[in-house]
């Protein structure tokens, strides 16, 4: 009984869902506003998450270089390994994936809470009333934004994260600049970058739709806006880590 | 002219709406008014196409409404004016973005002509100097206000009111009811407003309509709604001491 009303509960949503992208897509009522409301997404979105990416990427490379150099501790090991490690995880998997969770905690929460509050106080109701396809007002600009620019936060959180290993590996004695740099230069392959970018464009979408579903839906009042942006970002996660084990086993295997 | 014929509207099997049949006269302030839970914002829903009705028929000024496509639907969407009980002004945007969407969604002016007709809206709905602040920064009345100014701004043929004063104080709200009056004379528009205040009705009630469990239970203006002997319409208008006490004197 439980799990059929689970099945159905998520077709529901996913059905749902779907038909929101369908509003969405459809033509804009004005290009012009359109046009401002991209570039008013990419400011608020794009802009204010580059100051925690930075932190949490410069701090992410110091660990990971200091982590990896701790457990490659053996003469028979090169040193410029532990740059290589850095890159590679870096590239592969710190900065498309675990920037793109914490993207979700940050834009997908607010997202939805902005939706959800527009809703609740009929605003979205308002856009309707003028004959505005609200859906694509209010969703497409954040879509297009976040397409635009999650990839150029993944890319500075992967300069980021090495950088932090380089300034790692200035003060510890337990490796040198060289072996460092060598390492981060080693058997470069151009396709792990495609690979982080393929990626971050699936998890780009699903950071902005999935809070803005969860927050054009919402009923009720200031409580729900709340559960509206939690399920947002534990949903927006969850996918994140599927499609990350899809396109990995796609792209890489 | 707005003409609502044999509506019925249900919601999980519960019957909202029950045959109810209206007609809202332009240049008139039409009122909807009834208890809370009478079915008078599902009518109005119902009206705008927020809700589609289970049977029966809207139609604007004959065009009939509930057959229409989406394109038709937001064809007669333009024409429509609202004004909601919490004023739904976009936070993020001034005072004068809020007034200018609809200008700058809708029309080709030209930045200057729809600067005009922003303060245009704004001078009649007696703001003057507020263009650059938000919503958060304006009082209720204020509020109600620009929300008036927004919803007069594409010159509509059909305004919207939802609970104009709830949440002001009387004086205030005075103020709203009778600037709704005015611009509906004004521009000859079919208005519709949904109240319980029976300061409103008193004030700007031409043509009445009382929702009783989801039927139209009485038809009538202001003078005639203090005479009716309809027994429900009478416990809804007589349920204040004041208005017990003025129908005593």
């Amino acid at each position: 009984m439980f799990y059929n009303y689970l099945m159905l509960s998520i077709f529901h949503h996913i059905g749902k869902y779907f038909l929101l992208l369908g509003k969405v897509f459809k033509t804009p009522d004005n290009y012009k506003l359109i046009r401002k409301q991209i570039i008013h997404e990419m400011m608020s979105l794009g802009i204010g998450s580059l100051g925690l990416i930075a932190i949490i990427s410069l701090f992410m490379g110091a660990v990971v270089t200091l982590q990896t150099a701790s457990n490659l501790n053996n003469p028979l090991l090169p040193a410029y390994l532990i740059g290589y490690a850095t890159r590679e995880s870096f590239i592969l998997e710190m900065a498309p994936t675990v920037m793109s969770l914490i993207l979700a905690g940050k834009i997908g929460s607010n997202i939805a809470s902005e939706i959800g509050a527009m809703r609740i106080t009929e605003q979205i109701d308002a856009l309707e009333i003028m004959g505005v396809n609200s859906a694509s007002y209010l969703i497409f600009p954040k879509i297009i934004a976040a397409l635009v620019f999650i990839p150029i936060i993944v890319i500075y959180s992967m300069f980021l994260g090495a950088f932090g290993g380089f300034i790692v590996s200035l003060y510890s004695s337990g490796m040198t600049i060289e072996s460092y740099i060598t390492g981060l230069r080693y058997d470069f392959k151009a396709f792990s970058i495609v690979y982080a970018m393929i990626k971050t464009v699936f998890f780009a979408f699903v950071i902005t739709s999935i809070p803005s579903y969860h927050g054009y839906y919402t009923q009720g009042g200031a409580l729900e806006i709340g559960k509206s942006s939690t399920k947002s970002v534990v949903y927006t996660s969850i996918v994140i880590l599927i499609i990350n084990y899809v396109l990995t086993q796609l792209l890489l295997l | 002219m707005i003409e609502v014929k044999n509506v019925n509207k249900s919601f999980s099997g519960k019957q909202i709406l029950n045959d109810v049949s209206i007609a809202f006269n332009k240049g008139e302030t039409n009122l909807i008014i009834g208890a809370s839970g009478s079915g008078k914002s599902v009518l109005t829903k119902c009206i705008i196409g927020l809700h589609e009705v289970d049977s029966g028929s809207v139609s604007y000024d004959a065009r009939e409404f509930t057959t229409m496509n989406f394109k038709e639907r937001k064809n007669i969407r333009k024409e429509i004016g609202m004004l909601f009980q919490g004023s739904a002004l976009f936070d993020s945007l001034t005072v004068e973005a809020n007034v200018r969407f609809p200008l700058e969604m809708y029309t080709k002016k030209s930045a200057e002509e729809i600067l005009e007709r922003v303060n245009f809206c704004l001078k009649r709905v007696n703001l003057e100097n507020v263009n650059h602040l938000y919503p958060a920064e304006l009082s209720g009345g204020m509020q109600k206000r620009v929300g008036i100014a927004r919803a007069i701004a594409l010159n509509p043929s059909y305004l919207f009111c939802d609970e104009p004063n709830s949440g002001l104080d009387p004086q205030t709200g005075i103020v709203i009811d009778n600037l709704i009056q005015e611009i509906t004379h004004e521009y000859n528009i079919t208005t519709i407003v949904i109240t319980h205040d029976m300061n409103s009705v008193m004030e700007i009630g031409d043509n009445i309509s009382y929702i009783y469990k989801g039927k139209k239970w009485w038809e009538g203006n202001k003078q005639e709604i203090l005479k009716t002997d309809n027994k429900e319409l009478n416990e809804f208008v007589y349920s204040s001491r004041i208005m017990q006490k003025f129908r005593n004197i």
